[in-house]
């Protein structure tokens, strides 16, 4: 097996191009962020029923996908498939990307992003999401120093015990993510130890479709398609992954239908819910996991486009999935004192509407930009990209 | 060689042109931001003395928030609505001005000395009931 | 089968006879009191450089009976005591205490009560608050210390009664003993400022101004407090009490 040898991004027109744009959605982002702030959240869609919104969504996605991203390189460093030592680097590029864009999403929305540094020097232990700051905080960490040791010839022998380490971190980080939604025993569209499982199982199948979106994308930039075998071998797992979320998913729904008392908020989810039913079989199951599934799998739809509107799939599902999760959850009302109906000027008992606004997509959509703009910048700055090897066809 | 010598010249030159200014800033050869118009308060002086209170008002006004939202401790001395009590103006017209209003006590220093406060945000600036006056 | 039926009913859904008059004792009682005067001695209210202890622990009785439907002097109260208006915007408008219309699903009675910060002992929303601004007072009270709220919402995910409130706008004109601005968590403070004063929440006085005594307030850790008298007496239940949160407030069996 050849040594391989890294190079960083060309420079070019459609390169600088394509930051061009994500700088624009980003500063949009920006602009959104600071208009909830100085005029308070009364011009988001967001209420004191659903609490968390758009942003929300983009920011666990961004968070998951992050913690998934890092799966290539694991596999290399940890499981010891040398084939995909190419992509280590990048892997590793990207999974910090994503997470910075994931956490400014997050910062931004606060009610309080002034107050980060209250954040950051006062802590519950209690509180999942006290313990979240230090994982994703140490996970940028053990990132950097991962990349350390792949970059420096003298630390390689250090690969494999770091990459454990990170393999370790990034579990616990996508559970103790999973767990923020799961610790939350009001709630019965959420409490669920099944939703750290979960997440990790969907850290894996979304992180794996960003890294064949992104990956793809750099190496066009650069003139080049992604290494055919390694990609083939990347999204047959990508498929696998696809259905084992789809598993837990289903688990979850049949293990609800399966009590009398949770037939109402599952008729509202599946049936009759607007616009969470709709999300939920056409965005997360039909686009999200059959049509994948079989582009991913299937031998009879091998196209050069397969892979690349699979993954892309993969990402529009997961999005909806998580929609349908962290919205749909709060939308259905919480019952209170049960076995009766409720109502109140709160509005109890009824189903809350929500439509996301404006700064809540420009925050978003900002976030997704900001990881990407970071990750083509940083692929121009260090030598992160494989040089394709002879055996390689050119594009 | 010279290269070395006129790179040194140049720090020493600099170093000697910021001695200046910190020197001058002091004797307020360069003090052309005016001194905060402070306006009176009631009350024959202040519960702490004065060059206390402008080195660490903020200190009192910590310590305190925190025994009173915690331990329930509602002491006068050092207590926000007590400040406001004795340092809001009113006008003519017998209206408080809020104490973080331009010109007001709060505001006066604050705008000086480039801190911005954040305890109105949900403080109310204006006094809006009857606080024991003595310390 | 049949003899067990037949039994005398041991629980606390007890008939009607002895509901009855356990309601015109408690009424009785409540009609002897003057609002703002406490049974348990005025001497032993706490100095103000005292701090508080767990000796006290404040609880709220709630007569699901005396509530009237289409009543909310209690929800007012609130919110002229606390300087809390509406911006025309109810679905983010803040909301510390609610009247809250029930209809039992099998039966169709109908009934209206007061909904708000259960002040639990085991609070969902302090364990999840990641700066410790959602904390417990040792005397039973669950406040958010607003100058270290950072404003993530959490503990509205996880207050089991959906008792918190957002700011979502820049507010003026605060009232001094109820500061409160935008981008920070609140709910019911128990009128923690009048409880400190030895007073009673501005909500239980409205409701004894109404003349329907609905709302009682005292001291859970005092035996001879007429709170703790009337949990004794009469059939009392928390809201939501699978999740066995040991909650201050308390409501009369409906």
């Amino acid at each position: 097996m050849s040594q391989t040898i890294f190079h960083p991004s060309r420079s070019s027109r459609a390169f600088w191009g394509t930051c061009g744009v994500l700088v624009v959605l980003v500063l949009i982002g920006l602009f959104a962020a600071h208009h909830m702030e100085s005029a308070g959240h009364w011009v988001t869609g967001m209420t004191n029923r659903v609490v968390w919104g758009m942003p929300h969504v983009f920011a666990v996605f961004l968070i998951v996908t992050a913690s998934g991203a890092l799966n290539v390189a694991s596999i290399a460093s940890v499981f010891g498939r040398s084939d995909y030592k190419s992509l280590s680097r990048l892997s590793g590029l990207l999974a910090a990307a994503l997470l910075i864009g994931g956490l400014s999403v997050l910062v931004l929305d606060l009610g309080r992003p002034d107050r980060l540094i209250v954040a950051m020097t006062h802590y519950n232990f209690r509180s999942i999401f006290a313990w979240n700051i230090f994982l994703y905080t140490g996970f940028l960490g053990i990132v950097v120093v991962y990349l350390w040791m792949m970059f420096e010839p003298r630390m390689n022998r250090f690969v494999t015990r770091v990459g454990t380490l990170a393999f370790a971190w990034r579990i616990i980080l996508t559970t103790g993510t999973g767990s923020i939604f799961g610790f939350l025993v009001a709630r019965e569209t959420f409490s669920s130890a099944l939703l750290a499982p979960m997440f990790i199982t969907m850290s894996l199948s979304f992180g794996t479709a960003v890294t064949l979106l992104l990956g793809a994308l750099v190496f066009r930039l650069k003139g080049e398609n992604l290494p055919a075998e390694l990609t083939g071998k990347l999204a047959r797992l990508l498929g696998y992954f696809v259905l084992s979320v789809g598993l837990l998913v289903a688990v979850s729904h049949l293990t609800h239908l399966y009590s009398a008392g949770h037939q109402d908020i599952e008729r509202f989810l599946l049936i009759d819910g607007r616009p969470y039913s709709l999300l939920f079989w056409i965005g997360q199951v039909l686009l999200g996991t059959l049509v994948p599934a079989v582009l991913l799998l299937s031998d009879r739809f091998k196209r050069a486009v397969s892979v690349p509107l699979g993954a892309l799939l993969v990402v529009i599902g997961g999005l909806a999935q998580l929609y349908v999760l962290i919205i749909g959850g709060q939308a259905y009302p919480m019952s209170i004192v049960s076995g009766f109906s409720e109502s109140s000027t709160f509005f109890d008992g009824v189903i809350a509407m929500y439509r996301p606004s404006l700064p809540e997509w420009g925050l978003g959509v900002g976030g997704m930009a900001l990881a990407a703009l970071i990750f083509l910048v940083g692929t121009r700055v260090l030598p992160f990209l494989p040089v394709p090897t002879p055996d390689q066809p050119r594009a | 060689m010279l290269h070395g010598l006129t790179r040194m010249g140049g720090m020493i030159r600099s170093f000697v042109v910021l001695f200046i200014f910190a020197l001058s800033g002091s004797a307020g050869l360069f003090a052309d931001v005016a001194k905060p118009q402070i306006p009176a308060s009631r009350g024959a002086q202040c519960v702490e003395p004065v060059e206390i209170m402008r080195r660490n008002h903020f200190e009192f006004i910590v310590h305190q928030r925190d025994l009173t939202v915690h331990q329930g401790i509602r002491t006068k001395r050092h207590s926000l609505a007590g400040c406001i009590d004795c340092h809001s103006t009113k006008t003519a017209a017998g209206q408080y001005l809020p104490v973080n209003a331009e010109g007001e006590f709060c505001q006066t220093c604050h705008t000086y000395a480039a801190v911005k406060i954040d305890c109105f945000s949900c403080h109310a600036a204006v006094p809006t009931e009857k606080i024991s006056q003595s310390p | 089968m049949t003899r067990l039926m037949n039994c005398p009913d041991p629980s606390p859904a007890a008939p009607a006879r002895r509901t009855f008059f356990t309601q015109a004792g408690v009424g009785v009682a409540l009609l002897a009191l003057a609002p703002g005067v406490r049974l348990v001695d005025l001497a032993r209210a706490r100095a103000e450089d005292e701090p508080v202890t767990s000796a006290n622990r404040w609880g709220l009785l709630i007569d699901t009976d005396k509530c009237q439907s289409g009543c909310d002097e209690c929800v007012s109260a609130c919110n002229e005591e606390h300087g809390i208006v509406g911006h025309g915007r109810p679905e983010t408008d803040a909301q510390w205490i609610r009247k809250v219309d029930l209809k039992d699903d099998q039966t169709g009675h109908e009934l209206s009560i007061p909904v708000l910060c259960q002040h639990c002992e085991e609070p969902p929303c302090v364990d999840v608050c990641p700066t410790g601004a959602s904390f417990r007072r040792d005397d039973g009270i669950v406040l958010v210390d607003k100058h270290i709220c950072i404003g993530c919402r959490y503990c509205m995910m996880a207050c089991p009664f959906q008792a918190r409130s957002f700011i979502h706008e820049e507010l003026t004109g605060q009232r001094t003993h109820a500061p409160r601005g935008k981008g920070t968590v609140e709910s019911c403070t128990l009128c923690v400022h009048r409880v400190d004063k030895g007073e009673q929440p501005a909500c239980v006085e409205a409701c004894h101004r109404e003349g329907h005594d609905a709302l009682v307030f005292g001291d859970l850790n005092d035996a001879e407090d007429q709170l703790t008298k009337l949990t004794r007496a009469s059939a009392t239940r928390e809201l939501r009490p699978e999740l066995k949160l040991n909650t201050s407030v308390r409501y009369t069996r409906f």
